[in-house]
Order: C-alpha cells, then sequence, then structure tokens
C-alpha cells in the first residue's frame, strides 16, 4: 500500500535521517553502476518522465540512465521545444503526460517553484531537477555521496562503514553567484543538516538580500577563507540570471573570488575543490586546478547517476523504504548479504 | 405612511439592529422609502405593504466604499465586468466603488469615462470611475485630466504602475491643484521592483524567488511627499505595504501635507510566508510583506495613521494564474472578503497567516466602529462622495440622508468558496477560511439589491 504520494522537491523535506538513508541506498546502485551490465530490474514496469523546460543536458541525461539502469521506461519531454512554442501551458502538458501513465516526474524549470506547482496539478511523484534559483537536491544529494566517499577513503574505511557523522565539523566553503544558485540552496541545507560548518564567500552583490535564518557564516576574502577550509565549492557565474550586472567585470570578480593555483596550494593538506558544472574554465576556476587531483568534478559527475537511482528508487521502488531504516536487502542490487529473492538481475551474469 | 415619502414609492423597514455611523452608536430601525431614509429610531412601527429586513444582532452601518477595485471592463471583461465586479461589491457590503482605469482602452479621457458609466448604469452599487494621470498610462505625457474633472472625475491614478518620471509627476500634481481633484500613486520605482516577484525577504531568499524590496515602496512614497510639498497637490497613496511608508507618512501628515493613504485587507491578514507553497494566488502587487510589515500596518490602522482600508480587488483568469509563481499575474480578489477579515485582522487580532501564533497578533484591537469608519466614510470622503460633498455616500444614517445602506452580523462565520463568488474570477487567498463576520443585507439607492446574503440581481 502506498502512503501518500512522495516527492523529492527540497532538501529542506529530507532531514538528516533522509539524507542519510538517500546516500546508503546510493552506495548500492554505486556497486550496481560498476558491473559489467549495470541494470536491475527494480523499477520495471514504471514510467519515469524528464520534463525539461530549460535546457539540462547533463542532468536530463544523468536522470534518463538512471531510470533505465532501474529497467523503467522513459518518456521525454524537452518543453522549451515543444508544445509549450504552441502555446500550451506547463499544466496542461504536465496533466496530458500524467494522463499517458507517468509514475514520476523529474522536472526542470527556470522558474522557482515549478516542480512543488507540478506536485499539486499531477498525481505522481515528482523530483526537482532544478527550479530556478530555488533549490537542485539531487545535485546536493551526489555531492554529499563524493564527499562521504573522500572522507571514507581518508579515514581508510569503506564507504559503507562511513556514517554521516563524519561530515560533522566539516568546513565547507560555498564560493560565488549565491544569490542565483540553486546549487547553493540545496547545498547548504544538506550540509548544515549533516554538521558541516559551510561559510558563504562572495561580493555583497551575489549574496541573497536576507540570510535570515540560513546556518552559514558570511566573508568576503577567499584568501582568508581558504587557508582552514576542507572543501572549497565554487559556483558558477549565472550571467543569464543578470549576474554580469552584479559584478564590475569578469577579470575583476576571477581575481578576487576566482580559484587559481596559488589559492588551490594554500588550502589545507587534503582539501578538495568541487563545482556542479558546467565549468566555466578562467572565470571561477583557472584549467589549472580544475585539472588537480584534488577537483572532484569528474567523480561528482559519475556518481550523479547512482544517487538518480537511489532516488527514483526511494520514490517508485517495491515496498517503498521508509525513513526509519533502509533495507538493502530490497532493492536486489546484489549488496553484499542480499538475498535478492524480490529482483532478478537483467542479464544473467 | 411616514411623512414626506411619496405615495407608490417601495418601503423598505431594517429592523431590530444597531445602527453605527460617524455619530456614534444606538439601537434603532431604519425606514426608507425610495431612495432615502426616512426614519430613524427605535422601535418603530412599520407601514402596511414596507418590506422587512431583519437586522436582530445585526450592524446597520453606511455602504462600504470602496476606493480600489479592478472592474477590468471594457478590454478584460474574461477576468470581471462592471455587472459582476459591482454584484461582488454589493455581496461585500459596499454601496460605491472606485474602479481603476487600467482598462484596454484606458481611462484617460472623457468619453471613455461615459462609456463605462453607461457600462455601470445598471449596477448593483454606485460605480466612480477614476482616470488616468498619463495619456495611455504610458507615463509620458498627462492625461487631459480637466476634461475628466469637468464630467465629474475626482481621483486620478495610473495604477498598476507607478508615475516614475519625478518631473511629471510634480506637473501632474501641479494641473490637478487647479482642479481641485486627487491623484493616487502607486507608489513603486519600477527600476528598485523590477524582475520581482514577491517581497524580499528571508523567505524570497530562501526560496530563491527575485524580490520586490520595500525600498521600492518607499522611495517613491518619499519622492511624492516632496512633491506634495512643492506643489500643494493633494495626494492619495495606494495600497501602502511597508513599515517605512506609514514612517514617511506619519512625519508628512504632522507637517500638514494634504495627504491620504489606504492598506489592503490582504496586507492585514496575510504575509510573505504564505507564498512558501509557490502558490501564484498568493502573488500580489504591492507583494505580501513580512509580519513586522504586517504588525506595522495593523497598528497604523487602529492609530488613525491610515485613512481607509482599499481592497485592490484584481481579477484574474485561470490561464493567467495557473502558471509558474515568475509568470503569473499580480492580484487577487477583495470585494466580497475585504469586511470580515478586516474585522479578523484589526478586531480580533487573529495573527497574519503564515506567522507563528505567538507572533503577537498585533496592537490594541479595534471597535468595529472604527473599523467601519476605514471602511465606509472614510474612504467616501477621500472619492468627494461624501454627503457634504455633495455626494452620497459614508452616512450618516439619520432622516432625508441617502439610502446606502449595509447590514453586518458580526458573529456570523462562513467558509470561503471560490466558485460561490460572484466575481467572475476565483482567485481568492482566502479559499476554503472560515471567516467571522458575514453581510446580511445590502441596501443601495433604496434597493434592497442583497437580502440574507443572497444578490438579488
Amino acid at each position: 500500500m502506498r502512503a501518500a504520494t512522495r516527492h523529492l522537491l527540497s532538501i529542506a523535506d529530507l532531514g538528516a535521517a533522509g539524507i542519510e538513508e538517500l546516500l546508503r541506498l546510493s552506495d548500492s546502485f554505486v556497486e550496481v553502476s560498476l558491473r559489467a551490465i549495470p541494470k536491475v530490474p527494480a523499477l520495471r514496469g514504471k514510467t519515469v518522465a524528464t520534463l525539461f523546460a530549460e535546457d539540462s543536458t547533463r542532468t536530463r541525461l544523468s536522470f534518463e540512465t538512471a531510470a533505465r539502469r532501474l529497467s523503467a521506461d522513459v518518456m521525454t519531454f524537452h518543453a522549451a521545444s515543444a508544445s509549450t512554442r504552441k502555446g500550451e501551458s506547463l499544466r496542461d502538458t504536465a496533466e496530458t503526460l500524467a494522463a499517458m501513465g507517468v509514475d514520476a516526474f523529474v522536472v526542470r524549470h527556470s522558474c522557482a517553484g515549478v516542480p512543488v506547482q507540478v506536485a499539486r496539478w499531477v498525481d505522481a511523484c515528482v523530483v526537482n531537477a532544478g527550479d530556478g534559483a530555488h533549490e537542485h537536491p539531487t545535485q546536493a544529494l551526489l555531492d554529499c555521496v563524493t564527499l562521504r566517499q573522500v572522507l571514507a577513503e581518508r579515514d581508510g574505511r569503506a564507504v559503507e562503514d562511513c556514517g554521516v557523522e563524519a561530515f560533522e565539523g566539516l568546513r565547507v566553503a560555498i564560493v560565488g553567484d549565491v544569490r542565483h544558485s540553486r546549487v547553493a540552496r540545496s547545498e547548504v541545507l544538506a550540509l548544515s543538516a549533516l554538521g558541516a560548518v559551510v561559510t558563504l564567500v562572495a561580493p555583497g552583490s551575489l549574496l541573497p538580500p536576507s540570510l535570515d535564518g540560513w546556518p552559514v557564516e558570511v566573508s568576503h576574502d577567499l584568501d582568508e577563507v581558504l587557508g582552514s577550509t576542507d572543501v572549497c565549492y565554487l559556483l558558477r557565474l549565472q550571467v543569464e540570471r543578470g549576474t554580469a550586472a552584479r559584478v564590475p567585470t569578469a577579470h575583476e570578480y576571477s581575481t578576487f573570488y576566482g580559484l587559481n593555483a596559488r589559492r588551490a596550494r594554500s588550502m589545507p593538506e587534503g582539501a578538495v575543490v568541487m563545482h556542479p558544472g558546467p565549468v566555466v574554465r578562467g572565470l571561477e576556476i583557472s584549467s589549472e586546478v580544475a585539472d588537480m587531483p584534488r577537483a572532484l568534478i569528474r567523480r561528482q559527475v559519475s556518481n550523479g547517476v547512482a544517487l538518480r537511482m537511489a532516488v527514483l528508487f526511494w520514490l517508485l521502488g517495491p515496498d517503498r523504504i521508509g525513513l526509519e531504516g533502509p533495507d538493502m536487502d530490497r532493492i536486489g542490487a546484489g549488496h553484499p548479504g542480499s538475498t535478492g529473492d524480490a529482483l532478478v538481475e537483467v542479464g544473467g551474469a | 405612511m411616514p411623512e414626506g415619502s411619496n405615495a407608490g414609492e417601495p418601503l423598505l423597514a431594517i429592523l431590530g439592529g444597531t445602527v453605527v455611523d460617524a455619530l456614534g452608536e444606538r439601537r434603532a430601525d431604519v425606514l426608507v422609502a425610495g431612495t432615502a431614509i426616512v426614519e430613524v429610531g427605535e422601535g418603530l412601527e412599520v407601514p402596511t405593504g414596507a418590506r422587512r429586513l431583519d437586522a436582530e444582532g445585526c450592524v446597520v452601518a453606511p455602504g462600504l466604499v470602496d476606493l480600489h477595485a479592478h472592474l477590468r471592463e471594457p478590454g478584460f471583461e474574461e477576468s470581471e465586468t462592471l455587472e459582476t465586479g459591482a454584484r461582488a461589491a454589493a455581496l461585500g457590503g459596499y454601496t460605491a466603488v472606485v474602479a481603476m482605469p487600467n482598462t484596454d482602452p484606458p481611462v484617460d479621457g472623457a468619453a471613455v469615462v461615459h462609456h463605462v458609466r453607461t457600462l455601470a448604469a445598471k449596477a448593483t452599487c454606485r460605480v466612480e470611475v477614476a482616470g488616468c494621470i498619463t495619456a495611455g498610462r504610458g507615463g509620458e505625457r498627462l492625461a487631459p485630466m480637466a476634461e475628466m474633472a469637468e464630467v465629474g472625475v475626482r481621483i486620478f491614478t495610473d495604477d498598476g504602475a507607478g508615475v516614475q518620471d519625478g518631473d511629471l509627476m510634480r506637473r501632474a500634481l501641479e494641473y490637478a491643484r487647479g482642479l481641485g481633484v486627487t491623484l493616487a500613486q502607486h507608489c513603486e520605482d519600477a527600476s528598485l521592483a523590477a524582475g520581482g516577484h514577491m517581497h524580499e525577504g528571508s523567505w524570497s531568499s530562501r526560496l530563491g524567488v527575485p524580490g520586490i524590496p520595500a525600498a521600492a515602496e518607499e522611495a517613491m512614497v518619499a519622492r511624492d511627499i516632496a512633491l506634495a510639498r512643492l506643489t500643494g497637490g493633494r495626494l492619495h497613496l495606494l495600497h501602502v505595504s511597508s513599515a517605512g511608508s506609514l514612517g514617511l507618512v506619519a512625519a508628512a501628515k504632522a507637517e500638514g501635507i494634504a495627504l491620504s493613504a489606504e492598506v489592503a485587507p490582504h496586507h492585514l491578514a496575510l504575509s510573505d510566508a504564505a507564498l512558501a507553497g509557490f502558490d501564484p494566488v498568493f502573488k500580489v502587487n504591492p507583494p505580501l510583506r513580512s509580519p513586522r510589515h504586517v504588525l506595522a500596518l495593523r497598528e497604523a490602522c487602529a492609530s488613525g495613521l491610515v485613512d481607509a482600508i482599499a481592497t485592490d480587488h484584481a481579477p484574474h483568469p485561470p490561464e493567467a494564474k495557473d502558471l509558474p509563481l515568475e509568470h503569473a499575474a499580480f492580484g487577487m480578489l477583495g470585494l466580497q472578503t475585504a469586511l470580515p477579515v478586516a474585522i479578523g485582522a484589526l478586531c480580533r487580532g487573529l495573527p497574519a497567516f503564515g506567522t507563528a501564533p505567538d507572533d503577537h497578533a498585533g496592537p490594541s484591537h479595534m471597535s468595529l466602529a472604527n473599523l467601519l469608519g476605514l471602511l465606509s466614510w472614510g474612504p467616501a470622503r477621500i472619492a468627494g462622495i461624501a454627503l457634504d460633498q455633495g455626494g452620497d455616500q459614508g452616512g450618516p444614517l439619520v432622516a432625508g440622508g441617502p439610502a446606502n445602506i449595509c447590514v453586518i452580523d458580526p458573529g456570523a462565520t462562513w467558509t470561503v468558496d471560490p466558485a460561490q463568488l460572484a466575481s467572475r474570477s476565483s482567485n481568492t487567498p482566502y479559499a476554503g477560511w472560515e471567516l467571522q463576520g458575514a453581510l446580511r443585507h445590502t441596501v443601495f439607492r433604496g434597493e434592497p439589491v442583497v437580502v440574507d446574503g443572497q444578490a438579488q440581481r
């Protein structure tokens, strides 16, 4: 029996327990991704629709790959290029797709709140794949997956043995266009829920107008912050949202807030650099830094598929797992100790 | 039959209520013949043939006057018409509304004024037509205000937008001064508000929605007060929503500047936290502000700094509202809910929607009599349609006076059902709310246009 329809609209809906559950679920799917045939039948018969009204090929492909690896059927809708151009409203589009039998919508839109609205309009699960400057929950979660792997490696532990308590006291600097960044909002919620200490580093004109209630420190001096930072998280300057008028010149921004090799070397031993992509080399990050071993950018991307598999499974899987405790056996992912009774691996090893 | 009434005129008796008007409060029946009140007193003898309206346990007051309603006709009849808007007004207790001129075509000449009046000839309340300050609401040159004043327009506004050009606004005030009319400003500095969709503050920052800072309003309030001082022109501030604006108004009034200010019921009852679910029904301009501003507005109503409560009734069809928040139209319905919403916020001190229960509901609890002043005789004077201005609105309810009356049951509760509202649109932010304070009867120019909460035509 399905309880109230579950959605992933904001990190705030998850809390630390929900985040931990999704991280642990994703461990199993990371393992699946490494197989010769990286596919499980967990969501066979389910339909996942990607409803993207803003171009983002990377995120859409990541979700669609995740859905296919779970054996779900995938429906792709580019709102920017189809019915909406003929004047159909987003609500009509969503309701029309829902009428075809969609179990989960993955929604991306340039306006904040659209996934929340879609969740009100249709009777299906909704995943926020990025909405305006609001949130991008799966980005924050996949970054937590990546950081947890790094923390486990640092301590010489298996990632499964690394609980979220490892995030406690982790010093994270989020640098750049926080004002327009949905990634930053999800990142702040997720990292602070796990006990990390977050510092926003940006000129005043790129900070949100109010930081009331944000569990963050603020600095305007990147050099000062970097010496005591474990994770330097760089944000892309969102020129399409009017950032250009908020800094005098790209050169000035790069001079004061760009991560160049000199700055990267001033970070503590073992500190890492992250970026949600797409990277603009030479602006927020220099090419040299982007290619340093401490830059986790590629790893973030590869963890994206596993995390999104975890999210889709969490929303749509059989015997949907409750927040009270994940049961790895149910995913049939060949997790060590799994009985694998519910599901059979496609293609048989 | 009472003296002074003409034979054959319909008779109406409003019985058993408490009359509340600018003269005070008294138990009294009210007898109406034709379009006039003929007798007010306790235990009146009801002439045979008179229609009886029960007012037991009710307040009998002068009809309410709305300074600010978008009735959308001509041009936007899919949202509202003068007929449906006036019906909604009557059901809300209003016997007069000032119709905003942002129609298509805009009301920027005597011909359009005449057209709107013709369309409103059979409306169930008085429709007072406001004219534009600038031609076509374009913000570039003055509209022919003298031409419109000559046919009786008393209030001018470009509402929907403020007059951005300071020098143009200066000339408008100078020109208006000679005509004895009032300029009503939608105070919003467009450059500061550009691209915003809700109040700029902790909620907008958290939700990632571009905000409209209170400073956008305050900057124009400050400028226009300076211009009113400079020119001596009469200024009315529409839908004041920020605490900072109130401070400027208080200082200007203390200085003796000819200035009045209105606030909208939704700014008293709702806060920006209502946008947490991104529901465009809560998108309005000026935006719902933070609790600090809501409390300041309530205090300003109680203290008498504010002169009127006006609805900013702004109907929109679903296709303009069922959109991403950043694409949806600004505005919400107000005419049928203004009275009980204001009673809740100001008389009962209910916490604003979106604030914590202990987020203190507000200052003193206003008396219903004082609230009625803000809803009836206060705005009647600003619109220039009070009795001593040659008009027929705002009371008092005395023999010989015009029979524009509303009967309110302050204790009755009802649940707002958007589909049941008389407006052609259903964008009320109070869907499903149980409101206390129900409109029982409305008498417009002697005609009972609403009886027991039902529109009669």
